[in-house]
């Protein structure tokens, strides 16, 4: 560990995450990681981090962390009013802070996550190859738990990435976070819907209900019916699908998903847009737009084409 | 019984996802094939799959859209399902799961002997009177999801789930059982604990139970949980 960062007020629900641990399923390991990986990437980028280094992951609310060593941080993600000694600390700009100094971060002004990237990454012992907290399941991060005031989290060796003369453009940034629509594809169950419940994903706004978290978005508008009355068996979930329960509420199956379950699925966010489902506050409005799968992949490609682009090296 | 064309049925899950169906129904020759298919990807696995996740029927493969396409994943697929025959199973693990049913560990056990016609005692005995086979390990780290529940002990789930559910219970739902790793909300009803860890991270074999394992629950006095439960520690 070459330095460190101490805890002063953890916020809302603060948990170490990076890209996830994908490959475990057959134990039931969910992949987890950063809810939105696209911030997570670009603050790593800023401060000369690997992509996948781990960050904080900070919710709606963010806290204040002091640092007793000369460090390099970012704010990647939503704007959540920062400030270091009352100057203002904007996001997608890396700062060095000097020992002693405490980042304190306020409340989220739009969307619903921000990232503390720190050079060096923070470091956590691996669990199955990744430092992301599993909360439900207790796993990873630091003690498989959200942060508490008192922690003290390691940061690692920078690894020799630059950091100086990195800019993103604020358009460029808008376009990757727009989130009033989320394209989908057809789920696995989509037949066993009526034309009428598919239509109704689409032509209506959805407000993200007040129980979502990183398990699942609960979504309020239209009940879906499903037409068909076949026994759905327990089968594996992706991520991002739209499973409905029985009483007709969509909920969109986030990172900390379950990795099995018995619910039928309408449809899935395309892979574009799941990290815009990580920027999704209770009460937003979103609406659905119908994609091919083929559309789905060329947007990711393009996206991931304009990453490369926004993040040389 | 070799898996005819027929049975084998692929969905696009996601733009990013594949689900593989090796039946449509909960039965022994279907999860034969998804063992038997999860361990061919085991020793062959598909460049660009990044997570594999078996079930009851299916296998879910998810896999990197910058590396593969739907039908690059469904080639590779079939390419393996046509050797399945040739893919011989270990000989199942034999498990046994210590396990309390009385009192505060079993909070839905008078019910459901209720429900069904029997006597609490009768509940528990026929429980672990059974021998049950792990389908697959899903939910979370660690739970599996176990057939052979005798038929009278059948009952739905919980018409509203628990809030929490404790690490070690042992639940039943329909015609399955299962044993919760971790303190977790659950709509199974909860006839009895173990005192094992089901899941650690830190242990080399960091699920209790595995895909395929055979598996009985012995009955133990409260006492002697409380000595289990010590040397778990």
């Amino acid at each position: 560990m070459a330095s460190s960062l101490l805890v002063r007020e953890p916020g809302l629900l603060t948990s170490v995450q990076d890209l996830g641990r994908p490959g475990v399923g057959p134990l039931g390991v969910s992949p987890g990681g950063a809810a939105d990986p696209v911030s997570l990437r670009l603050g790593n980028w800023l401060v000369g981090n690997p992509a996948g280094a781990a960050g904080l992951e900070m919710t709606l609310t963010g806290g204040t962390f002091e640092f007793p060593d000369t460090t390099v941080v970012v704010l990647a993600g939503a704007d959540f009013n920062a400030s270091v000694e009352g100057a203002t600390i904007e996001p997608w700009r890396p700062i060095q802070l000097r020992a002693g100094q405490s980042l304190r971060v306020g409340r989220s002004r739009a969307a619903a996550r921000c990232y503390l990237c720190v050079r060096g990454g923070i470091e956590v012992p691996l669990v199955m190859g990744s430092a992301s907290t599993d909360l439900p399941s207790k796993l990873g991060g630091f003690e498989g738990r959200a942060l508490r005031v008192g922690d003290v989290l390691g940061i690692g060796e920078a690894s020799g990435g630059t950091v100086r003369g990195k800019k993103l453009d604020p358009e460029a940034l808008d376009r990757l976070f727009e989130r009033n629509v989320l394209r989908v594809t057809r789920g696995p169950q989509a037949g066993w819907f009526s034309g009428e419940s598919m239509r109704a994903l689409s032509e209506t706004a959805f407000r993200v209900g007040e129980q979502s978290d990183r398990q699942g978005l609960r979504l309020e508008g239209a009940r879906l019916a499903q037409g068909s009355k076949s026994r759905m068996i327990s089968e594996g979930v992706s991520l991002g699908a739209i499973q409905v329960t029985p009483d007709g509420t969509p909920i969109i199956l986030f990172v900390d998903q379950q990795t099995t379950g018995g619910y039928v699925k309408l449809a899935n966010v395309i892979s574009a847009d799941l990290h815009r489902v990580g920027q999704l506050r209770p009460r937003d409005e979103i609406r659905f737009e119908p994609v091919s799968i083929a559309r789905a992949v060329d947007r990711y490609k393009e996206q991931e084409h304009f990453l490369g682009e926004l993040m040389p090296e | 019984m070799p898996i005819g064309s027929s049975q084998l049925r692929m969905e696009m899950a996601s733009d990013r996802s594949l689900l593989v169906y090796f039946g449509e129904q909960i039965e022994l020759h279907t999860h034969e094939h998804v063992r038997k298919f999860v361990r061919l990807l085991e020793r062959e696995p598909i460049a660009g799959v990044r997570n594999v996740q078996p079930a009851y029927c299916s296998v879910l493969l998810d896999f990197d859209p910058l590396k593969l396409a739907h039908r690059d994943v469904e080639r590779a697929v079939r390419d393996r399902v046509e050797r399945l025959d040739k893919v011989a199973l270990p000989a199942p693990r034999k498990v046994e799961i210590p396990t309390c049913y009385d009192g505060e560990f079993a909070p839905d056990l008078v019910q459901v002997a209720r429900l069904r016609g029997m006597a609490p005692e009768g509940v528990a005995e026929l429980h672990a009177s059974a021998l049950y086979i792990v389908y697959f390990l899903g939910f979370v780290p660690g739970f599996a999801y176990m057939g052979g529940l005798p038929p009278e002990l059948e009952t739905p789930r919980l018409a509203t789930p628990r809030r929490a559910v404790a690490a070690g219970s042992v639940g039943i739902a329909d015609n399955q059982t299962g044993v919760y790793p971790v303190a977790t909300p659950g709509g199974w009803r909860i006839i009895g604990r173990t005192p094992l860890a089901m899941f650690r991270a830190d242990r080399e074999n960091m699920s209790y139970l595995e895909i395929g394992d055979h598996v009985r629950f012995v009955p133990i006095p409260p006492d002697r949980f409380a000595e289990l439960a010590r040397g778990a520690r």
